[in-house]
């Protein structure tokens, strides 16, 4: 046997570590794309994930906005869903056995209308072991209390992050709007108030019109702009937030195919979630995962650690 | 509930503007029930991004061909060319692929009746066909069939050949009767008052067949339609008001997951809007 055919014998690793989370490989999906895992369970094992993420969790249930909530736009789309969820007891009692039967860790996306609230959901999401990480949502464009009055004011971001911090016992990732001047500034922020890991970015905010009968296309007036169109925008702003913080980067926005997804690994992103392309093929991660594979055994990379970080800057 | 990468095995335009596809599906004669869609990919590339729900026609098996293989499972849908999907969908031939997701969602729920009243308008047509196929094993089962002209009248002698005593109006009177598939609709609730109704169409006609069905105390299942992204009750993007839902107090139900077909009295009638012009349903009346 050749060395070549050796090579090819051989799988390269995936896995990547985030905050002290092992995960097999670095594809997860985006927050609100994949329910609460049962939805895509007839199409893949879960357990090709690097991550199960949670649809955003609250205190109290929240049934969301008007409609219409959703538009289609060139190569993405527009959300205003409102996240709506179960609220935290619904999601333990009912979808958390689902979610057990997993060895993939499950990370609970959450938020809250106040303060008080953040702080209670990270004492809930504490409770909970088979809870591995939680995803701090401070982005959320589309709600008026919580979400993005703290994503936008590096203070109250910094004020919200270091309380939930105090109150949770777990890796604490925090999600970031790109609906702001300087990304960098608030990665800065949370990373000093505790984050452990920063994930980016949420939609960009949008707004389409019914030209026909000169109407919003969105009960809501604006709504989050996801999918394909925003990638580059989200390259860009992962590469500039990976330069700015020491902690981990897990890099979101448009992705549809792995080469998509290594984008994001090159300019320096830990791990990668997947969102809108979940809808559109509800097997496009496990199709990912294939593709970064394929991917490290032509570039001859063992570790996809050695793509991470690689770009090669002139 | 499967994702297919299948191929397409006829698509024929039927009248003006309304094709019939059918496409290889293994599994979905026995996966399907009356009242169930399914999303179609109409494109490998970005535009457009999302698939597109279509009500499941009627399923069936192509036979046999001479070199022995069994027989081939097949799915059908009827469509209205109205947006960007459709236009693409309607150039498509025997042979090119496609991706398929379903069968998706809940059908009707069938109950034992004498007499069965289908309620169809336009395109809105399409989920009764399986459900006529089932009813009329079990009582009388009549179709009230509505459009704007002769063109919207589809596939009614495929009704006919079921069983099924097909009643025909149109707003012109191109075809049957002239006038609204609703005045049909109130005399025969007239004449069979212990009816059961199953109605899918514009969003006016449910409103109007809800309100006949109400007053009567007859029971009424409706199948909305709506634009949605995933099909499957992630993207929550395809909700309408239910029973009960006040602007303090909202209630949603997710059409894809908790429907298409709904009990009249799961929805608010007051507060329902009518769904997207391009989920290749029929597009709301002005």
């Amino acid at each position: 046997m050749n060395d070549r055919n050796r090579e090819n014998i051989k799988q390269p690793s995936l896995a990547v570590e985030i905050a002290g989370l092992r995960l097999k490989n670095p594809v997860m999906p985006a927050s609100g794309t994949f329910g609460y895992g049962q939805e895509y369970a007839p199409f893949f094992d879960l357990d090709e994930l690097g991550a199960i993420v949670t649809k955003g969790l609250s205190l109290n249930p929240k049934a969301g906005n008007p409609t219409p909530r959703i538009a289609e736009t060139t190569s993405g789309m527009l959300n205003a869903i409102g996240l709506q969820n179960v609220g935290v007891e619904a999601f333990i009692r009912d979808k958390m056995p689902f979610l057990r039967q997993y060895r993939t860790p499950v990370i609970a996306n959450f938020f809250g209308n106040s303060l008080e609230e953040y702080g209670e959901m990270a004492r809930r999401l504490s409770d909970l072991p088979e809870v591995a990480a939680a995803e701090l949502n401070i982005s959320c464009p589309n709600v008026k209390k919580g979400g993005i009055v703290f994503g936008t004011d590096p203070q109250a971001a910094a004020e919200v992050v270091s309380l939930v911090r105090r109150h949770l016992s777990k890796p604490l990732i925090v999600k970031l709007t790109p609906n702001v001047t300087d990304i960098t500034v608030m990665a800065r922020a949370v990373e000093e108030a505790g984050a452990d890991a920063i994930c980016c970015i949420n939609t960009l905010t949008g707004m389409a019109v019914d030209v026909r009968r000169r109407s919003l296309r969105l009960a809501n007036l604006t709504g989050g702009l996801s999918g394909p169109a925003i990638r580059p925008v989200a390259v860009r702003m992962v590469y500039q937030v990976v330069q700015a913080v020491k902690v981990p980067v897990i890099g979101v926005g448009g992705i549809t195919k792995a080469e998509d997804a290594l984008e994001f690994l090159i300019v320096g992103a830990r791990a990668v979630q997947v969102g809108t392309a979940n809808f559109v093929d509800p097997q496009a991660m496990p199709k990912i995962v294939a593709g970064l594979q394929q991917y490290c055994r032509e570039q001859r990379v063992d570790d996809i650690n050695d793509v991470i970080g690689s770009l090669q800057v002139t | 509930m499967q994702n297919y990468n299948t191929t397409i095995l006829s698509n024929q335009e039927l009248s003006p503007g309304y094709y019939r596809m059918r496409i290889l599906a293994p599994g979905f004669v026995a996966a399907s029930k009356p009242g169930q869609f399914l999303m179609i990919r109409v494109s490998g590339g970005l535009e457009p991004l999302l698939r597109r729900p279509f009500g499941i026609f009627r399923t069936g098996f192509l036979p046999a061909d001479c070199q022995g293989l069994p027989d081939k499972e097949y799915v059908e849908i009827l469509y209205k060319v109205i947006g960007s999907g459709t236009a693409i969908l309607k150039d498509l031939h025997q042979g090119d692929r496609v991706e398929l997701l379903g069968p998706l969602g809940n059908g009707f729920d069938v109950q034992p009746a004498g007499e069965q009243i289908l309620v169809g308008g336009g395109i809105g047509l399409v989920p009764l066909y399986m459900l006529a196929r089932q009813l009329v094993k079990t009582g009388n089962v009549r179709l009230l069939m509505g459009g704007r002209c002769r063109d919207d009248i589809l596939a009614v002698t495929e009704f006919e050949r079921l069983g099924v005593a097909t009643y025909v109006s149109t707003d012109d009177g191109s075809l049957g009767e002239e006038g609204l598939v609703t005045d049909v609709l109130q005399r025969k609730l007239d004449k069979f008052p212990q009816a059961m109704v199953y109605a899918c169409g514009p969003m006016p006609m449910l409103r109007a067949v809800h309100e006949l069905c109400h007053i009567r105390k007859v029971p009424l299942q409706v199948s909305l339609e709506a634009f949605m992204a995933c099909g499957v009750g992630a993207c929550l993007g395809c909700v309408v008001k239910g029973a009960g839902h006040t602007e303090s107090d909202p209630h949603y139900l997710c059409t894809c997951k908790e429907g298409p077909v709904f009990r009249a009295d799961q929805l608010e009638w007051d507060k329902l809007e009518a769904g997207h012009e391009d989920c290749g349903c029929e597009e709301e009346e002005a």
